[in-house]
């Protein structure tokens, strides 16, 4: 057993209580107990992680140390001799970045006939959708509504969305997954066809889509193979580094860098579209994260630095149940859908602390709380962790239906010798999902002409917390309008002699703020190797 | 720290701690990866590996993002594998035994060693759902192959050169997209958006003051 003698203790604590715990049902917190709990535990409050923004469109605003450290970084072109006049690579579109809304965006795009390239820098598919386990949200019951999902979506992003990016994104949201269903998405059904939908965290209605907790994976394989089925051209294991862009200062291409030999290539577009995804492999406030190896928030400062503006940039997600304990999976996710299914969370006395459905952040930041100043911890080898009592969905479903509706799950532990089914698993908050990123319009673009964004690189949909199930829906809803629109755009677009100026004169704007920091940025792979 | 444990990295010999996965020994042992590693959690196939372990005669296939390191682990990464692809178009495919036939006509030269499902890294009865495969039976191939990560271990053990991913990936397609039966409830949201019935409500949403839209939060029914 791999357990520890306190852990196993703290265990009989939760086995005991389990009946009774099943049976009883945690009040809802009221907005005041809500604020006050984020307040004092939620990681966005911890004015220690954040610092100002010293240069570009965001001056003076807050940000994520790290995130600052490559606002403030040199870029890469500067040390490389790249030439603008030999063009690799002339393209209408070219998406940079190849998970679920860059292929989205480029499926859409070859869809209405403009010439598509997708850049990655390891390969398409290599993305946090890839990872998304629990589902993807769209009110297509009769119960439900686009104006009750847009209800949902404002409140659980504190009512600071974009209310037309919102309206967006719920009223495109049964379109999103009728397309899917039709490119051969295996939805959980039943017989009849109806979808089987389940809550989310601040869900008011089952609006939750699921392939099993493979709902990201079949959705990103699903894409993928339609991109290599149209014949679009994907250059992968390759980095954009830089965006350029034209004389009339419209966003015009990229610089490419190949991850492996280092060769420097040039692309040249009428419209370019950021789909890089998220930040969690930059750890801020030294979090472990749920994401991909290349989440490093490299769109953001492409678009930064070619003068788009960021949009709640200070605003993470940390996901409540990222994995404690065995510490080789220390921070990957365990799926909401879990505590979707009934499973609750409990505390190191075998007490529900908490309603398992409340939002992300308000559950996180109830986590910390019981690890912390409530002494409701079970010590783990890096640090505390409350239950999540796996073992209540058998209870309440029946034998055999986390199996059927949690084999992720259920394989992730077996490898390591824990049986979720008997044993409940140890949790605390990872670095999930960046709420912010860069500020578009409803037609997906940036005030730079011609650069559209998509994915979770956008800020603004979500507000200042994402509620479950609305990434997997945006990046299909943005992703395929960010294609059509750039599609669209660049049949009007004459693409002018190329320039990096910008990247000159944020370079001098670096000198005259006194940065004189030789960190390279974007960062493009976090660095895990030991140092000797 | 943990006990140390020796490894061989393509053969070469490490002491790692005997607590890290296959792909942390290799950035312990100095490597900064490029290739072999994606999301490190067990669902993108990027990290394909075999092994052996000194004194076992069985060669082992994993993926070393979710893989303990053991002692005497002599490790190889298979971070690429040229599998065929054919392309289609999803909308002209139908769900018939020809459609395997003309894609993936390898399929039908299964020699049944059954080496494919020995070394899958997701313990998936791979030989079986390429059997349904054969028989066109797809509702049956996708609901084996679901939890495949596209690894490519399969393919890299099979004599008959077959790319077991790929023909379960289109066998999936064609369940979700034909076989799977229509949601109702779905295509008639569809059709009522489009014919602009949920505007008013949206519009009227919208146009409440933040205050009105927060006290309509806070006092929503939840469905039971």
């Amino acid at each position: 057993m791999i357990f520890t003698q306190e852990m196993l203790e703290s265990m009989k604590k939760v086995e005991a209580a389990r009946e009774a715990n099943i049976a009883y049902e945690p009040p809802r917190m009221s907005a005041e107990e809500k604020e006050a709990l984020l307040a004092e535990y939620h990681p966005d409050y911890k004015d220690k992680g954040f610092t100002t923004i010293k240069i570009g469109p965001n001056k003076g605003e807050r940000a994520p140390i790290e995130l600052e450290e490559m606002i403030e970084g040199r870029s890469r072109v500067l040390d490389l001799n790249v030439d603008l006049n030999k063009v690799d690579y002339d393209v209408d579109v070219l998406v940079i970045g190849g998970g679920g809304s860059g292929s989205s965006a480029a499926i859409e795009a070859n869809k209405a006939g403009a010439n598509v390239m997708i850049v990655t820098k390891l390969r398409i598919g290599d993305a946090n959708t890839m990872m998304a386990e629990g589902g993807i949200q769209a009110a297509d019951k009769p119960g439900d509504s686009p104006a009750q999902h847009y209800l949902d979506v404002m409140g659980g992003g504190h009512f600071v969305n974009r209310p037309e990016l919102v309206r967006k994104l719920v009223m495109d949201g049964p379109g999103a997954i009728k397309w899917l269903n039709e490119l051969g998405v295996e939805f959980d059904k039943d017989e009849d066809g109806t979808m089987v939908t389940t809550h989310g965290g601040g869900t008011s209605r089952k609006r939750m889509h699921a392939a099993a907790d493979y709902s990201g994976a079949e959705i990103m394989r699903t894409l993928r193979d339609e991109v290599l089925n149209r014949g679009i051209t994907v250059v992968d294991f390759t980095a954009a580094i830089e965006i350029i862009k034209d004389e009339n200062g419209n966003a015009a291409g990229a610089v490419l860098l190949n991850m492996e030999t280092g060769e420097v290539r040039v692309a040249r577009a009428k419209c370019v579209v950021i789909a890089t995804g998220g930040a969690g492999r930059m750890h801020y406030q030294g979090f472990p994260t749920s994401n991909h190896y290349g989440a490093t928030a490299d769109g953001l400062i492409l678009g930064y630095r070619a003068g788009a503006k960021l949009l709640y940039q200070d605003t993470l997600q940390y996901h409540p149940t990222g994995v404690a304990f065995p510490q080789q999976i220390y921070g990957a996710l365990v799926t909401e859908k879990v505590r979707s299914m009934g499973a609750k969370l409990i505390n190191s006395e075998g007490e529900v602390y908490v309603h398992p459905l409340e939002t992300r952040d308000v559950n996180a930041a109830a986590v910390i709380r019981e690890c912390s100043t409530r002494g409701k911890g079970v010590p783990t080898p890096t640090g505390k962790a409350v239950w999540l009592d796996t073992p209540m969905i058998d209870m309440i479903h029946g034998k055999g239906t986390l199996e059927k509706r949690l084999p992720a799950m259920l394989r992730m532990y077996l490898k390591f010798g824990i049986d979720m089914r008997e044993t409940p698993i140890l949790i605390y908050p990872t670095l999930h999902y960046q709420n912010g990123g860069l500020e578009i319009g409803v037609n997906g673009m940036t005030r730079v002409e011609n650069l559209f964004v998509a994915g979770e690189a956008v800020g603004g949909i979500h507000g200042r917390n994402r509620l479950m199930g609305n990434s997997l829906l945006d990046i299909i809803v943005f992703g395929r309008n960010a294609g059509q629109q750039a599609a669209a755009k660049a049949k009007t677009v004459t693409v002018g002699a190329l320039t990096l100026d910008h990247v000159a004169k944020y370079e001098e704007e670096r000198k005259a703020a006194g940065i004189d920091s030789e960190t390279a940025s974007p960062k493009l792979l976090p660095d895990y190797t030991r140092k000797f | 720290m943990a006990n140390m444990v020796n490894v061989f990295l393509y053969g070469k010999k490490y002491e790692v701690p005997g607590d890290l996965t296959i792909m942390e020994a290799f950035e312990y042992a100095g490597y900064k990866l490029v290739r072999g590693v994606g999301c490190r959690n067990g669902f993108c196939g990027a990290c394909a590996t075999v092994y052996r372990i000194k004194g076992d005669r069985e060669l082992k296939a994993c993926l070393a993002c979710s893989t303990k390191v053991e002692d005497n682990m002599s490790v190889a990464t298979l971070p690429f594998f040229p599998l065929i692809k054919e392309g289609y178009d999803i909308e002209k495919v139908r769900p018939n035994e020809q459609i395997m036939m003309q894609l993936y006509p390898e399929i039908y030269s299964c020699v049944g060693c059954n080496a494919c499902t020995k070394a899958c890294s997701q313990s998936l009865n791979v030989m079986q759902y390429i059997a349904h495969a054969q028989r066109g039976e797809y509702e049956k191939c996708a609901e084996l192959s679901f939890d495949c990560v596209m690894c490519g271990i399969c393919s890299s053990r099979c004599p008959a050169g077959i790319s077991h991913p790929q023909v379960a990936m289109l066998a999936r397609r064609l369940n979700g997209k034909y076989i799977a039966p229509e949601s109702l409830h779905l295509t008639t949201r569809v059709k009522e958006i489009e014919d602009g019935l949920c505007t008013e409500a949206i519009e009227a949403i919208m146009a409440k003051p933040i205050e009105e839209l927060k006290e309509l939060y806070n006092h929503r029914d939840i469905e039971k």
